[in-house]
């Protein structure tokens, strides 16, 4: 347990030293939150959808998440490179806390930077249906963290270089943000844009974000709950395995 | 405390270390040395359990680490040849972050770091970012944190790589200091003959995966017939440059793990 905690707390700290990079991670939502969100705000109304500002918010906030979630996984090439991670690997402690810590403080500090990026989507103008209904969000919030929380350890313990950082963003986390429904409707979609949703473990955790917050659903609740959770348990045990599997 | 038997390993086709056997007594410091490419961190490595043996035995305090790995960890400390420290936390989290790492209960775990970073002169940086630090100063952290959980045996791996004279011999007079207080048995791979022969108690020579003497340092002078530990090491490996030859057999190792995979 006290492995677990360290390295938990480990990640925190450093989220709070990095001044600069709390600011850079919250600029890319705010930029989307306010070019679009008013940008395409006139045309959505038209078309009689209401506010698109009301819509988008809780795709900026999964997406800050996914970003943030995904990234601190990543970091683990820092550690690489650094010999950080050669110190806990030769630790009388198994891998798997090493691992759960590790995830558990990314995913942490993912939701941190998401209830940042939420508030500053109230500042814009954006309006919960209920209050009551946070304690909710705030769960679709966790699944999401954990879930890209430990698809990052995944990549961390798998790709070596910087090359393969660049790859998994423009491939992978790019995609997964664009393709679930974070910025546009999903119903009366094509067939192909609508199995790449349903494959996107991320448009159940943006729909049970915006169904929380503006009772709007495209799945069910309780759908978004189990796919996040199957998800969540299969990236863990994804992750835990590739981490075994380091060599130093 | 060390006791190590016919022990290879080898990364496809090549053999980089080659039926090695030797022992190391309690308290003993103990200092491998080699050219480029000898096998010697391959050797650590096998020993601190990053790298399984292909075939031989080794015992570590009387257990074999490939079998008790978390037991023999707890065991042992080690300094790698390339740094391992958080940069970005404080001298005192680095510390300990590894005592909770080593399950070194709270209060000895307060007690020990107070100690240890005094004595290695880095009481006054102790809320200092390790990123701020001179290499020397990092060298004596990581020696530090190494014997937070007062391991039985220290590792240290080239330890002295890139430190000036000063930074040196301050580390070696503290290695030597926590040797004979707290019985740490130490084992270290270095370059320097005249560090080997001023700290350790006795050296074995390895070149081209194998031990081809070992000794004191006045027996290794006997036996070569020579007046100069440096001398010696000479003798007994030949003066070609191991640079290039090195560099290719590290490219060999690395095919040889990449293409495993």
């Amino acid at each position: 347990m006290g492995a677990i905690y360290i390295l938990w707390l480990r990640e925190l700290k450093r989220y709070v030293r990095s001044r600069v990079q709390v600011v850079a991670s919250l600029a890319q939502p705010c930029l989307y939150l306010f070019a679009f969100g008013f940008g395409f705000g006139a045309v959505f109304r038209q078309a009689g959808r209401g506010s698109y500002l009301q819509f988008m918010a809780p795709g900026v906030v999964a997406m800050t998440v996914l970003f943030s979630a995904v990234f601190s996984g990543i970091a683990m090439l820092w550690d690489r490179q650094f010999g950080f991670l050669k110190e806990t690997l030769v630790a009388p402690v198994s891998r798997l806390q090493i691992m759960i810590g590790r995830t558990l403080g990314g995913a942490t500090v993912a939701i941190i930077q998401g209830t940042i990026v939420l508030c500053v989507c109230l500042l814009a103008g954006f309006r919960p249906q209920s209050w009551l209904a946070l304690p909710g969000a705030f769960l679709f919030l966790f699944l999401i963290a954990l879930v890209f929380a430990a698809l990052g350890t995944a990549l961390g313990s798998a790709i070596k270089d910087m090359q393969g950082f660049q790859i998994v963003m423009n491939f992978l986390v790019m995609p997964i943000y664009f393709l679930s429904g974070a910025l546009f409707p999903l119903d009366n979609q094509k067939i192909g844009m609508r199995i790449a949703n349903q494959i996107d473990p991320l448009s159940y955790g943006v729909d049970g974000l915006r169904g929380m917050l503006t009772n709007v659903w495209h799945f069910t609740p309780s759908t978004n709950l189990m796919v996040l959770t199957v998800v969540a348990g299969a990236f863990l045990l994804l992750g835990a395995y590739l981490f075994s599997k380091i060599e130093v | 405390m060390i006791s190590v038997r016919n022990l290879v390993r080898r990364f496809g086709d090549f053999t980089a270390v080659k039926e090695i056997s030797f022992d190391v007594a309690q308290g003993e410091i103990f200092a491998f040395l080699g050219p480029n490419g000898a096998g010697k961190s391959t050797t650590i490595k096998m020993l601190t359990t990053l790298l399984r043996p292909t075939s031989g035995a080794i015992q570590l305090d009387g257990m074999d680490p490939n079998v008790h790995q978390k037991e023999a960890r707890q065991r042992f400390g080690i300094v790698f040849q390339d740094p391992s420290l958080d940069q970005e936390q404080t001298a005192w989290e680095n510390m300990e972050l590894h005592g909770v790492l080593y399950h070194v209960p709270r209060k000895v775990r307060a007690t020990r770091i107070v100690f240890l970073l005094k004595t290695f002169e880095l009481w006054d940086r102790k809320d200092s970012l390790v990123k701020t630090f001179s290499g020397g100063m990092k060298r004596r952290l990581e020696i530090a944190r190494g014997l937070l959980h007062t391991p039985k045996i220290l590792f240290l791996d080239e330890p002295t790589l890139g430190l000036d004279p000063q930074s040196r011999n301050q580390l070696w007079t503290h290695v030597k200091a926590l040797n004979e207080t707290e019985k740490t048995t130490v084992f270290l791979t270095t370059h320097y003959m005249d560090e080997a022969e001023k700290v350790a108690h006795r050296i074995a020579i390895m070149d081209h995966g194998a031990i081809v003497a070992q000794g004191t340092a006045a027996e290794l002078k006997q036996q070569t017939s020579t007046d100069s530990l440096e001398a010696a090491f000479l003798a007994l490996t030949g003066s070609s440059l191991r640079n290039e030859s090195a560099d290719a057999k590290a490219g060999l190792r690395q095919m040889a793990q990449m293409w495993r995979r």
